[in-house]
This record gives structure tokens, sequence and C-alpha cells, in this order.
């Protein structure tokens, strides 16, 4: 059988876009665990669903809201342990391979949807000297043990990196009765957000420390303590600042980054700024009928946001003209998505988001088609760790010029 | 004036308030809820709480679940106590109550994930 579209990841992007194809079109959702939800299932925090559902949902339950619907639907069908190891464009079709507790699978589908996430940066994705040894792990991984498996990986330990896993982590590590003996960023600004430094870390009275980093790993079997040492404003390590700290456990919470080796097998356009697929605003890549949402397109803040992006590439399957796509340029931001308008295919409005590149309190968005302002709007405190997302009418024609421009005002 | 920082949502905004003849005068607060919140820091600081309980399901070893509102600040790490002394020995649903009233705080405890489907 050929399905209408193959939905590749179970978590809040695919069970979105799963669920936002039209009901009398057949989808296959693999997943390559053996349940639904993805990271969510492990993030047993608050704050999810605020703008959806208007309720301060936690991880699990925003998850299991679109896993109930998924699994009432009968033109989705699940395939849970499903691991895809090969991907061939076959005339108009896309053939997926999958390595099974039934063996090796094959499935044909018409369009194809990535929806696989994106993956933590990790410790030996960072410069630091000394040993690897057990004790070494990513916020997430720590997450897994203490909320999945009910399992403390560390009594006394130390965390790189000031991003929102990783403070949830210092918290939650603490409630279980470990001592987190610091946060250490390596930038002058923490890269969570401000929310979680109060109620995760100051509640808590869990130090953060600001332009330090880890520099050095000791023990063989176990990691035994670490090497700090203060930053420059360029991040080099000062001389003569070493500090040791004992622990038994270094979390390192530095990055995520979508995941996109199926997609590049493919031949997919990438955008470096993303690490994501270039997409038009149906989050179609440069590949027709083949879609990119969620992380895998690029890194979220929010879930809502997620879910959000993901139904937009269900709901316009197969109802598009032939595309016309038109570049769109960009200045003074981190990044800018979609990065083509596929002007054969424009609604009243089309949805963009964005990320500054840098801290700004007060900023200009302008829109220029040949160089003529099209469309401005003003904002106050951006930042990159914060996602803008605007709706603007726009339409242009095939030898146009789009470029979006943000700056100081 | 204290300093503090609003959870209410991820804007975080950076707050000065103080307490004046019972009301709250804030500073840095982008909207309405920061004034309700800081009065309430000044107050009765309130947290909400996330964490797991212990099951009997070698599938499920822990479960998650959460304060359903929010729990006096000081009381968080009492419920954490109470919470890591409990076993459960049936499935439970999204939503249904494994605590009620934890502490005598007028909190209930909730399961946020549903043990019926990671159960088989």
């Amino acid at each position: 059988m050929k399905y209408s579209a193959i939905v590749i990841g179970g978590g809040p992007a695919g069970l979105a876009a799963a669920l936002s194809v039209d009901k009398d079109k057949s989808v296959l959702l693999i997943e390559r665990e053996d349940k639904l939800g993805g990271i969510l299932k492990q993030c047993i925090h608050d704050g999810f669903g605020l703008m959806r559902f208007n309720e301060k949902l936690s991880g699990p339950e925003y998850a299991d809201r679109f896993i109930t619907e998924v699994l009432s639907r009968s033109n989705i069908e699940v395939r849970m342990q499903n691991f895809v190891t090969d991907i061939k464009k076959v005339g108009d079709d896309f053939v997926i391979t999958t390595t099974s507790k039934d063996g090796i699978l094959s499935f044909i589908g018409h369009n194809l949807i990535f929806a696989n996430g994106c993956r933590e940066r990790t410790p030996r994705q960072v410069s630091i000297h000394g040993t690897r040894p057990v004790g070494l792990m990513t916020a997430g991984v720590a997450q897994n043990y203490v909320n999945l498996m009910g399992a403390l990986p560390t009594t006394k330990c130390v965390i790189l990196g000031s991003g929102d896993i990783g403070l949830i982590m210092a918290r939650r590590l603490t409630l279980e009765g470990a001592k987190v003996v610091g946060v250490y960023e390596a930038k002058s600004t923490p890269s969570g957000l401000s929310r979680n430094i109060q109620q995760c870390l100051y509640d808590f009275d869990i130090p953060l420390y600001l332009s330090k980093t880890v520099t050095k790993v000791f023990g063989h079997k176990r990691v035994e303590k670490v090497e700090i040492m203060s930053v420059d404003d360029r991040m080099n390590p000062i001389a003569g600042t070493q500090e040791i700290v004992e622990c038994d456990a270094l979390i390192v919470s530095v990055g995520l980054i979508p995941e996109n080796e199926l997609a590049e097998s493919l031949n997919i356009a990438m955008d470096n700024a993303t690490k994501g697929p270039l997409v038009d605003q149906n989050m179609m890549t440069k590949l027709d009928n083949v879609y990119s949402v969620g992380n895998a397109l690029h890194v979220h803040d929010l879930v809502d946001y997620v879910s959000e992006v993901s139904e937009i590439a269900g709901k316009n399957m197969d109802k598009l003209n032939k595309r016309e796509l038109v570049n769109i340029e960009q200045k003074g931001m981190l990044y800018l998505v979609p990065q083509m308008l596929d002007i054969a295919n424009l609604k009243e409005t089309t949805a963009f988001y964005f990320r500054s590149c840098k801290d700004m309190e007060k900023a200009v968005l302008r829109l220029e088609i040949n160089g003529i302002e099209v469309f401005k709007k003003k904002y106050s405190n951006l930042k990159p760790p914060e996602m803008e997302k605007i709706h603007i009418p726009i339409s242009a024609n095939k030898a146009d010029k789009i470029t979006f421009i943000l700056e100081d005002r | 004036m204290t300093k503090m920082i609003c959870i209410v949502c991820p804007n975080g905004c950076h707050l000065e308030a103080e307490i004046v003849n019972g009301e709250a005068v804030v500073k840095g607060n982008k909207c309405i809820r920061g004034i309700a919140f800081a009065k309430e820091e000044l107050t009765a600081p309130k947290r909400s709480l996330t964490t797991t309980v212990a099951t009997v399901y070698k599938e499920m070893p822990v479960v998650s679940v959460r304060t359903k509102g929010e729990l006096p600040k000081e009381r968080v790490l009492d419920a954490m106590v109470v919470l890591n002394k409990i076993k459960l020995d049936k499935k439970y649903k999204v939503g249904e109550v494994i605590v009620s009233d934890i502490l005598n705080t007028g909190i209930d405890i909730i399961v946020t994930t549903d043990m019926y489907k990671a159960i088989n």
C-alpha cells in the first residue's frame, strides 16, 4: 500500500503534523522509541501549552492530548520501535526502509514529513581537557535517568551551560537530594529564560557563575573533580584563574542541534544558520513534497510553536499549485524561517519566525522588496534565545529581491 | 524595594517591588499579572511542584506528577518528603489525584503521564 504521507518522528512535531493531514488521507507515523511523545515524556516540569491551551501543563500532559487524538484516528497508522535507515526517491514517491522487531521493512509514501527533532551537543563536542569517565553526561541524559528511570545519577555535580534544560535539571536534582555546586556559563549573560534563573536557581540558592567555564575533567572510572577557569570576553580562559571543584558528575547543557542526516541523504539544501533544511512558508523543502517541521527545522524555545509550525505542513499537503520559489534574504538576524517564498501559493498573510543576533533594546524590522520598504514593525527587548513570530501580508514576483532587515532604532 | 524576576510567563520581567499601605508598588512589569505576582511574592510566595513518584511497574519505575495549583513556597521540600514515600500499585490516567490536600494546603497532587498507555 502507498501512504499519502509518512511522518518520521513521534514527538510533538510529528504528532501535530500527522493530525493536521486531512482525515481521508492515509498517514504512517514512524517512531524509533517504544512510546510516543518524544522528549516531552521526560520534560515533567510545567509551563507547556500556555499559548495553545491557555493552561500551564507539564510536558507529558501536553503530549498526551495529541497522542490520545492520534490513537483515535483511523487514518493514522503508528509504528513504534522502527528506526529509519534509508530513504530513496522513486519516481514521484519515497521509499523508507526501517529496522524493527519484525526485521527490515519498507514503506512507500507520496509526501514525507521530517519531524525527527534535535540532539544535544555532547561533552565530546566541547573542548574540555582531561578524561571522559562515568558521570559526564548531557542534561537530557540526566533528565532521562531521574524522570523516567527513577535513578539519581549524581550526589554532587557541576552544571556547565545555562540553557533552560540545565537550569531545570539543577532544580530537579536538588529536589531529589543531590547537591548542585553551581551552574557555570562561559558567556557573560545566561542563555536560559530569566524566570528559570529565578525559580530553578535562586529559589534553591544554587549559584550561577557567568564568564566561567569547565576546562578540565579529572577521574578515571568516575568523575572526581573538575577545573574551572574564568574566561575573557572572547571566551578564552584567563591564566591563573584555575579553581578545582570536587564532584561526581559534570552535566553539560550547551546547545541543541537539529538532526538532519536523513534529510541530507536526499541532498536537501540546508541553512547553515538554523542547521535545518531551507523551507518555504508551507515548511516544504527545496524537494517537492518533502517537509521539515519542529526542532529538525530549527530549535524552538516553546513547544506551542512546534505544534503550530508542524500543522502548517499537514494542512496544505496535496493542495498546492506548482511551486515558484523566491529566495528571502535577511540582515541583522540570527536566522529567519521560512527562507524561501512560494509565490504561487500565497495567502493573505505569511508567518515568519526569527531570532535577533544580539540583545536589542529597541529594534525595527523592515521588509524591502527591490529596495523599497513595504512593511515595518518596531520591537523592544529582542533577545536571541526568544524567537519572534510575525504575520505579514506579502506578495512578490519571480524576479523580486525580498529582504528583511532587523536594525537598532 | 525588593528585586525579583516575575515567573508568570516566559517574558520574565525584572521587577522592583515593595508593599506600601498593603498594596504592591511595582516597577518593571510589562503587564498587570506582574503586580499580583509581586504582591504574592512579597507576602506569601507560591510555587508549583513537579516531580515523580515510584510505582510497582518495572516498565515504568516512576511516574510524573504535579501540584494542581501552587504550594506555599516553604512547603515544597516538605511535599517532596511525602511524595518520596509513595509507591503506586495501580494505574492512573492523566489528571487523576494520588494525594488530596497535601500537608493540609488544600492542593492536590495529580498524575501527568497516562500509565495505561505507558504500561502494557
